[in-house]
This record gives structure tokens, C-alpha cells and sequence, in this order.
């Protein structure tokens, strides 16, 4: 066993676990933070991606022993329990951005991070390029990549009326 | 996986020292290759060693005539550096051609480059550009570097630390992707810098990357796509899988590399 600090959705986790332990198995198994979901296992769907320090990662091919000190964001930390969903979440459901909801975590963290790096206004060929790391098995793509060009706007005008406060 | 132990080195030195104590231990980049390859347990490392908390490793700057990237600059680094892409337009574009987005924040250029998968970038582009690797012991020319499929004259404890690519005048990379794992069934990369000139190939060989003589001749007398027209390369040597015959990959590469050329005039 080793000793591992990080901070996952704000709170600080300090725990020993098997060097062998993947960031996701960390997440879902001790940490109980199940919405992060594993899909293929060997890094192609996306199902698993969470952000580290900002980025999206995927969570099944990092081990938690390389996150000493790492900033970790899943989906339950992406918006307040009691509050409003993110806005890209709230795009997602005004969309119908999901059918099994399987690839849904992924996708909305992959989302967050295309806005962080091609800002809010794309594109569908942006979007759909960007997504090359995230499989939708039911192949819902259609409503996927509009979701995520109202999300981009929306998490825009969030921003906007927040400043604006 | 099967188990090992993890260190967190803090300096190459100690680094290098982990290394060679234990001949079996393996450095841990960005962990994109190493880790699925583990998990398949084709790879069982009895010790881990995390270069991630080195300092220093990670810079991209341009010296003089040479642009050099630290070994552990993430592809979406390479991909997004102003820098990168003001030097070596080409190169930020490659990299910006490897995996998915969160598999580019993960993955870095030395971690690939010590990897030698035959159907990687970064090889091309070292090869294409005739980089220098640089490790803790000494600089090494890229045409020397790859040994073959998987296979680099890095030695036991030997560590890249960066890479140097000097800055070439005209340069291209096409690459063919595979449609399901999306890396390159065959890459071409060209470059021109004064008299010399560079055609590499990955993803075909049956050896990994390689340098294709007669066509670098071809273009020394005139660097156009018609220098090439009608050249083909002999389908001896090459991979051959469920993906692509030898004879496919063999016409590919012909017809990559007249695309290249196409790209690197600007036509």
C-alpha cells in the first residue's frame, strides 16, 4: 500500500491504496462517486473521463498514485447538490442528450473542457471532432453534439449574469 | 495488472539511480501506452518510476535554429504551443493528430519516442526532421535512435530528457489512419531544410519508422510532387495484417508521400 493525497470535487482525500488502484477504481469503488462510469477499460469510449487540474482525463488509465497533489473534478462536482445542474448538464437533458445515459458523464466532462479550449460558440464539425475520445453506444450523437453547442452558449450566459452580480 | 511498486523521484539523478538498481524497474511517463499494455498484462514492470515529478522536463523553447521540447511535454502542449506552431507548424499538427483530446493531456513526446510503436507519430517527425534525442548520458541522432519495431538505442538507466528538432524550411506529415484505432496504417513524413531532404515513414514497416532513400534522392533534384510521380517502394519489409497488405501499405506510402510533398510546397 502507498499514501496518496488529492483533492477530489473541493474536499481533500487522503488515503493508502494498492499502487495498482486506477484513478477511476479510486473514484467509484472508495470514494463511492459511482457517476463516473468504465466503459471499454482500455481508454478509447470516454466513458470514464474526469478532469485533472483542469483537463479532461481518462480516469482508467491513470493511476492514483500519479495524482499526489492533483485537483480532481467528476461529474457529482461539476454543480452544487442542492442547486441548479451545470448548465451543460441542464443542456443535455433539454436536449435530449442521452438515451441509456451510459457515455452521458463523459460526454458532459468532455464537453467542459472543448468550451475551456474552443470557447462557446462551435461549431457541429468542432464538436464532433473534439468527441473522437467518446463513444455513444446507442449512437445519440445527433442530439449529443446539439446539447453541447447550447451548453457552450449557455455556460456563456451563466457566466455573463454572474459577473454581472 | 500484476503488482509493482511506485516511486516518485524527484530529480533525474534519482531517477536514474532507481533504474539501475533494478534492471526490471520502467519510467512512467504519461502512462498512455505503459498502463493498457499492463492492464493486458503484456507488460508487468515490478517497479514503476514517475517521471512527472522531475523538474524541467517539460519546456518548449526555440534555441538559435533548433526548436527543443522537453521529454514530458504533453501532445496537447506540443498541439497548442504558439511556439510549436510559429517553428515547426507541422509538428504542432501532428500532434494534434495523436489519440483524443484526453489521451493528448496525458501522453507525451519522450514517453512515445521511447516507445517506438511502429505505427506512431513522433517518430516520423524525428526521423523526418532529423532530431537530436537528448537523455541524461548524451544526444543522440534521431537515424540512430530507431532500432526497430518497439526497439531504441536507449540504454538500461538511460532517460530522454528532450528532443530537438532543428527547423526545416518546407515540411509535411499525411497520415493514413486506421479507421477503428484511428493511429496511422501508414505516415509520411517529409521535410526540406537547404540541400537536405527527409522522407520517413511510420505505421508500414515491418521494422518501424524508416527513411525511403530513393525518393529523398528524387527530391533532391527538384522538391515536387512530380519528382515522385511513378516511384513506388517494394512491398519486401513491410507490415502486413488484417488491416492492410504489405502491396497496400507499400502503394500508400507512394501515395502519401506525393501528398506530402503537395502540402510542403503549398499546391
Amino acid at each position: 500500500m502507498a499514501a496518496v493525497s488529492l483533492t477530489v470535487n473541493g474536499k481533500p482525500v487522503t488515503t493508502d491504496v494498492d499502487p495498482r488502484t486506477l484513478l477511476v477504481q479510486l473514484l467509484r469503488e472508495e470514494l463511492r462517486l459511482t457517476g463516473t462510469h468504465v466503459g471499454c477499460d482500455t481508454s478509447q469510449c470516454g466513458a470514464c473521463v474526469v478532469h485533472v487540474n483542469g483537463k479532461a482525463v481518462k480516469s482508467c488509465t491513470v493511476l492514483a498514485l500519479q495524482l499526489e497533489g492533483a485537483q480532481v473534478l467528476t461529474i457529482e462536482g461539476l454543480a452544487p447538490t442542492d442547486g441548479p445542474l451545470h448548465p451543460m448538464q441542464e443542456a443535455f437533458r433539454e436536449n435530449h442528450g442521452l438515451q441509456c445515459g451510459y457515455c452521458t458523464p463523459g460526454m458532459i466532462m468532455t464537453a467542459v473542457d472543448i468550451v475551456r479550449r474552443k470557447g462557446h460558440e462551435l461549431d457541429d464539425r468542432t464538436i464532433r471532432e473534439e468527441l473522437e475520445g467518446n463513444i455513444c453506444r446507442c449512437t445519440g450523437y445527433h442530439n449529443i453534439v446539439k446539447a453541447i453547442a447550447a451548453g457552450a452558449r449557455a455556460m456563456q450566459a451563466g457566466a455573463a449574469s454572474q459577473a454581472a452580480e | 495488472m500484476y503488482a509493482f511498486t511506485f516511486r516518485r523521484p524527484e530529480t533525474l539523478r534519482q531517477a536514474a539511480n532507481l533504474l539501475s538498481k533494478n534492471g526490471d524497474a520502467k519510467p512512467l511517463a504519461g502512462g498512455h501506452t505503459l498502463l493498457p499494455t499492463m492492464k493486458l498484462r503484456l507488460a508487468s514492470p515490478p517497479e514503476l518510476i514517475d517521471l512527472s515529478r522531475i523538474e524541467g522536463l517539460e519546456g518548449i523553447e526555440l534555441t538559435g535554429r533548433a526548436l527543443t521540447i522537453g521529454a514530458m511535454a504533453r501532445h496537447a502542449d506540443v498541439h497548442g504551443s504558439p511556439v510549436v506552431q510559429q517553428a515547426i507548424p507541422v509538428l504542432a499538427k501532428l500532434a494534434g493528430m495523436i489519440g483524443d483530446p484526453a489521451v493528448r493531456h496525458m501522453g507525451t513526446i519522450g514517453g512515445s519516442i521511447a516507445n517506438n510503436d511502429p505505427s506512431a507519430d513522433y517518430p516520423a517527425a524525428c526521423l523526418g526532421l532529423g532530431a537530436t534525442i537528448v537523455t541524461n548520458k548524451r544526444r543522440i541522432k534521431a537515424d540512430d535512435f530507431f532500432t526497430g519495431m518497439f526497439s531504441t538505442a536507449l540504454e538500461p538507466a538511460e532517460i530522454i530528457t528532450k528532443v530537438s528538432f532543428p527547423i526545416p524550411k518546407k515540411a509535411a506529415y499525411q497520415k493514413f489512419r486506421n479507421q477503428a484505432s484511428r493511429y496511422a496504417l501508414v505516415g509520411v513524413f517529409v521535410a526540406k531544410r537547404g540541400g537536405d531532404i527527409r522522407v520517413a515513414v511510420t505505421g508500414a514497416g515491418a521494422n518501424g519508422v524508416f527513411r525511403i532513400q530513393s525518393f529523398e534522392e528524387a527530391l533532391k533534384k527538384r522538391f515536387s510532387p512530380k519528382s515522385l510521380e511513378g516511384m513506388t517502394i517494394p512491398a519486401d519489409g513491410m507490415n502486413s495484417d488484417i488491416h492492410g497488405s504489405a502491396e497496400y501499405r507499400a502503394h500508400l506510402v507512394g501515395v502519401l508521400a506525393r501528398r506530402a510533398v503537395a502540402e510542403a510546397v503549398g499546391k
